[in-house]
């Protein structure tokens, strides 16, 4: 009972800082969600529809960064961005704009390899289909976006669950700065730290309820073009 | 032939086994656990004892470190045998709960304030850290501050609240609500002042130089608890009483009064007498 009243007293009370700090959450994981599929889904696309030498490599490469680690990727950033590092003086360093370079790097290689994984399984009979019909090349692509829009659709929504659960890379280059930077992760370790655990579990909570509710929209949207 | 070696290489395995167990008086529960604030962990001192202490005791460290605000809660959540800590406050509400434990101190150090070379506020040649902090806010320098309810955290409230400044919410202050090395890597990136350990500071690399260190309302006292029995049936109260025991022995004593002097030139810490 006390939890719920935690809860709601978070969300609704006086105090603005958590609903402050999902605004930056959300912030973050939408961008490098949004720069990510830019990215990942046209080259996944081309990856997965194409046969060119050097495919198996390359593939190789994408499943190997699919393995990198967070705090990995937060490190590389943050030594990029850092005072002494080549990219030091645009001063990114502790913002979200370096957050989301971080987590762009990260879920990158993971809508990608999705995305080839599954155009590469029908990408032959779909190929032929559109050659008969004279669309060879990179016209193709149009053709891959809406005839996958659905699968994309959750393959997107993974990677902003990737984005918006991930702690160690965005507490490396985000500094989990009050007011700045604090997302609703960085903010979980520390109260879990402070040994705040009511207000932690509480946190926890807040985030599975809007993973719920942005599961429960894609899921209204699949539901709606199916129906079509 | 080969049976015969393997008797003797048995044999000889049982009595040293043997001469082991009867070397030292063993222990019911050898597992002491220790929940240790970060600065004395993360300076090595922790490591340093530990061996020492297993040889002299025989009983098994295991530490965990947090900030005090975390490393006490491990004490309340059952989860520690005896707290290393220091925060006066924090210890004074833990035993105000009623379970008959006692606070030891036992040692101190000094807070410094670091901050960039060039100490854009002036602070060098304060006479005391509120007259720093004043220099720092009316500058309206960068402060990092640790923001995790840490003994360095409340320390750091104590010197804002001696001065009547609220620095909350100030454009200057910044609070991380991470460790000391995660917020001196911070400080030195931002180059900005904040409130150290003396000893975390020593060992963490970086640019930042200290500006003012051991004046009167810096003095950082470490202070152990032994989590009551009465709390949690299961603590280890024998082991937890043998480390504060051993801990203000003159061979610990000696030891903490020799540690970082080969290294940085001076103790880290000082007995308490």
């Amino acid at each position: 009972m006390e939890l719920i009243n935690t809860i709601t007293d978070l969300l609704f009370g006086s105090d603005p800082e958590l609903r402050q700090i999902i605004a930056v959450t959300l912030r973050m994981s939408l961008f490098s969600t949004l720069f990510s599929s830019l990215i990942g889904i046209p080259a996944g696309i081309l990856l997965g529809a194409n046969n060119f030498r050097g495919k198996r490599v390359l593939t190789r490469l994408v499943n190997t960064l699919l393995g990198l680690p967070p705090v990995v990727a937060g490190l590389i950033v943050f030594l990029l961005l850092s005072r002494s590092g080549s990219l030091g003086n645009l001063k990114l360093l502790y913002t979200v704009n370096a957050m989301v370079v971080a987590q762009v790097l990260l879920i990158t290689p993971y809508i990608t390899a999705m995305t080839a994984n599954l155009v590469g399984v029908n990408a032959a009979t779909i190929n032929e289909t559109l050659a008969g019909v004279g669309i060879r090349g990179t016209k193709r692509l149009k053709y891959f976006l809406l005839d996958f829009r659905v699968p994309f659709l959750t393959i997107v929504l993974a990677g902003f669950g990737r984005s918006i659960a991930e702690v160690g890379a965005v507490q490396m280059v985000g500094g989990n700065i009050q007011y700045k930077t604090r997302v609703m992760t960085t903010a979980i370790m520390m109260q879990t730290n402070m040994g705040r655990f009511e207000f932690a579990i509480a946190l926890g909570i807040v985030l599975l309820l809007i993973s719920l509710l942005i599961n429960s929209v894609v899921f209204r949207v699949q539901k709606v073009t199916a129906d079509d | 032939m080969k049976n015969f070696k393997k008797v003797i290489v048995l044999s000889l395995i049982s009595i040293l086994l043997l001469s082991a167990v009867g070397c030292t008086t063993e222990p019911e529960n050898k597992v002491l656990r220790m929940s240790t604030t970060t600065s004395v962990n993360d300076s090595g001192l922790m490591a340093y004892l530990q061996p020492a202490f297993e040889e002299a005791t025989g009983y098994t460290l295991e530490i965990t470190s947090a900030g005090t605000g975390a490393a006490i809660e491990k004490g309340r959540m059952g989860d520690a045998d005896l707290l290393l800590v220091h925060s006066k406050s924090a210890e004074e509400e833990f035993i105000a709960e009623g379970f008959d434990e006692v606070r030891v101190p036992f040692m101190y150090n000094f807070f410094v304030i670091v901050g960039p070379a060039d100490d854009p506020a002036g602070v060098a040649g304060s006479a005391t850290a509120a007259e720093a902090f004043q220099k720092i806010a009316d500058s309206g320098s960068l402060f990092i501050s640790r923001g995790d309810e840490s003994g360095t955290h409340n320390k750091e409230i104590a010197i804002w609240k001696s001065i009547e400044t609220e620095p909350s919410g100030q454009s200057w202050y910044v609070s991380v609500g991470q460790g000391m090395g995660q917020t001196l890597t911070v400080a030195d990136e931002m180059q900005a002042y904040t409130l150290s350990d003396k000893a975390t500071f020593l060992a963490h690399e970086d640019a930042l130089v200290m500006h003012l260190e051991e004046t009167d309302d810096m003095k950082n006292t470490y202070s152990m608890i032994v989590v009551s029995a009465k709390r949690f049936a299961e603590s280890n109260v024998a082991g937890a009483q043998a480390f504060v025991d051993w801990i203000q022995t003159e061979q610990a004593r000696k030891m903490i009064a020799e540690f970082g002097v080969a290294e940085y030139g001076e103790p880290l810490f000082f007995n308490l007498d």
